[in-house]
């Protein structure tokens, strides 16, 4: 028997005007799981993470979260996730303990245990020594800390991170995911927006690709890889006019090409038999994957 | 970071949750209330400052400066006039001005509401713990002129023990006003429209500084239109003596609270919800 979905999208579409952001998008969390939202800037991400907790409303299309329609048991749902949004919204005059338990109340933990989950969110957070300094005294990752442990205050079921490292030095990521790590390795269930490959790789069980509002490719980050960019990547390096050679030459020979600026990437160097041209060969990743399915470089 | 600390709780009481969710919970008007207070811990002593040194200099130049040549308005010393009229002006720029302002600033720069209704509050609740809570501090703060008054030699009276409740009320709808201003500009800096061209009139000619009924009967019906018309003279009412017509002058302001409450419900919505 398959596990309960956190959350399942069907057909849903939203318009803005002309612009249509969210295109018919299918999306299945199985519960306790992190699905990773995989999609350059412009694919939709944003905009499906507000319509899961009914912030947009979609215009077609059927949304479930933790078994509640949204949005007209959108409430009801709300009560059980918690939200780390991307862009910093912490009261910014208030402490870090503070912060928790106004939210603390707004997700209706019940009086009496307010102190002890904000104590623990404190915890989380690694925030403990500073619970009483005001939130625009504390450092960049530190803040992001606190937005996380605000959204688990109250033990939700479900957690829906909209880039939750964006913009953060590499030491800070890597203590963001292993706390991301742990809560998934504990039973919640996670969506994660991102546009960072290595996120996606580190923490998802599953990904799904987004592009132009769609999903254009699901499974785990291996098996993606295997089946859309192959074993190896081999990259040659050199002056604009030698790349155009190469890549004419790579794509006659039945090889898919990316390119960057600096760079031809030939996928599935393992297919070609000792006739490609002198560079490097490395494994593929999902972030040739990731440019294959979107068509986009990654900054 | 302490990934043992992150344990989900055992025995969630799914029941609890299960129930469903109503519209205007109290849980949710005051869990958003909590949140203003909390804020207004850190910077109150700046608010208290200036809502009793502006009607301090305010009665000092009109009370003192002008009754040099009005020496009575209809039979009250013209500082006691002035005092009374302006607990509607207090209340007006502290209700009307920190929504328009504040909520602007918590919705566009610092993306407060985002997060709000990210947990289980809905915008009806959010626009009802906003409105609710600048009204009653309004309503407080509004008793201030008052109370400068009274070092400028007026007399207490029991009837005063009304005046923050009538501040409250017409508080709640200048904050339903400010909210509703503040979801349908485009730019902080159009508030200056809203300030120049309706609320300093609507100050201006409330009966605050001089009475109503020495202008064209014209003005004089217009006026019935202004809630701060009625909110001066329930107030002077209050401290002088109530007459028949303050029921009438009550149920606008109450009506004028409904509306504005609603609208600003409306509009924010039409900002929040995509």
């Amino acid at each position: 028997m398959p596990a309960p979905l956190a959350i399942r999208l069907r057909g849903v579409v939203k318009r803005f005007g002309e612009i249509t952001a969210v295109d018919g998008l299918d999306l299945d969390v199985p519960e306790g799981t992190c699905v990773g939202l995989l999609g350059p800037n412009g694919a939709g991400k944003s905009t499906t993470m507000k319509m899961l907790t009914a912030q947009a409303i979609a215009d077609a299309g059927e949304i479930r979260v933790l078994g509640f329609e949204v949005p007209a048991d959108s409430k009801q749902a709300r009560a059980l996730c918690g939200v780390t949004p991307q862009l910093d919204n912490l009261d910014v005059e208030l402490t870090a303990r503070e912060n928790l338990a106004v939210f603390a109340r707004l997700y209706r933990v019940p009086r009496n245990d307010r102190r002890a989950a904000v104590d623990q969110a404190l915890e989380i957070a690694n925030l403990v020594e500073r619970a009483d300094t005001p939130v625009d005294k504390l450092s960049g990752g530190m803040r992001r800390r606190l937005l996380i442990a605000r959204a688990l205050v109250h033990r939700p079921r479900l957690l829906l991170l909209d880039e939750p490292t964006v913009g953060l030095d590499p030491q800070v990521r890597q203590e963001l995911w292993a706390l991301i790590d742990a809560l998934r390795t504990e039973g919640t269930s996670i969506l994660m927006s991102t546009h960072y490959i290595e996120e996606a790789e580190r923490l998802a069980d599953t990904v799904s690709i987004m592009a132009l509002g769609r999903v254009v490719a699901r499974g785990r980050p291996a098996e993606l890889v295997r089946e859309h960019a192959g074993v190896q990547t081999h990259e040659v390096y050199g002056p604009p006019l030698r790349l155009a050679e190469v890549r004419e030459a790579a794509e006659a020979a039945g090889h898919r090409v990316r390119q960057t600026g600096t760079a031809v990437a030939i996928l599935r160097a393992e297919d070609a038999n000792g006739t490609l041209p002198e560079g490097i060969t490395r494994a593929a990743t999902l972030e040739d994957v990731f440019v294959l399915l979107t068509g986009e470089e990654v900054e | 970071m302490s990934a043992s600390a992150v344990a989900p709780r055992a025995g969630r009481p799914a029941g609890r949750l299960r129930r469903r969710l109503h519209r205007l919970e109290p849980a949710a008007i005051t869990g958003v209330m909590s949140r203003d207070v909390t804020n207004f811990l850190t910077y109150w002593k700046a608010t208290t400052f200036s809502s009793i040194l502006d009607p301090t200099i305010y009665l000092l130049a009109f009370g003192l400066g002008l009754g040099t040549i009005v020496a009575a308005v209809e039979g009250m010393e013209y500082v006691q006039f002035v005092g009374t009229g302006m607990v509607a002006t207090a209340v007006l720029f502290s209700s009307a001005f920190s929504a328009m302002y504040g909520v602007f600033i918590k919705h566009r720069f610092q993306h407060t509401y985002d997060a709000i209704l990210a947990a289980p509050v809905d915008v009806e609740e959010l626009v009802t713990a906003e409105v609710a809570w600048l009204g009653l501090r309004a309503g407080v703060y509004g008793t201030a002129p008052l109370l400068v008054t009274m070092v400028f030699g007026l007399e207490p009276a029991p009837g005063m023990l009304l005046v923050p409740l009538i501040g409250a009320v017409m508080a709640f709808g200048f904050a339903g006003f400010g909210v509703f201003a503040a979801a349908a500009v485009s730019k902080i800096d159009h508030f200056n429209y809203i300030q120049s061209a309706l609320l300093t009139p609507l100050f201006l000619v409330s009966g605050t500084f001089f009475p109503i009924d020495e202008l064209p009967e014209g003005a004089q019906i217009a006026s019935n239109l202004n809630p701060l018309y009625h909110c001066v003279e329930l107030v002077r009412g209050a401290v002088f003596g109530f007459e028949t017509s303050a029921l009438f002058h009550i149920l606008v302001l109450i009506g004028f609270a409904v509306a504005m409450w609603r609208l600003a419900i409306w509009r924010l919505e039409k900002r929040l919800i995509e």
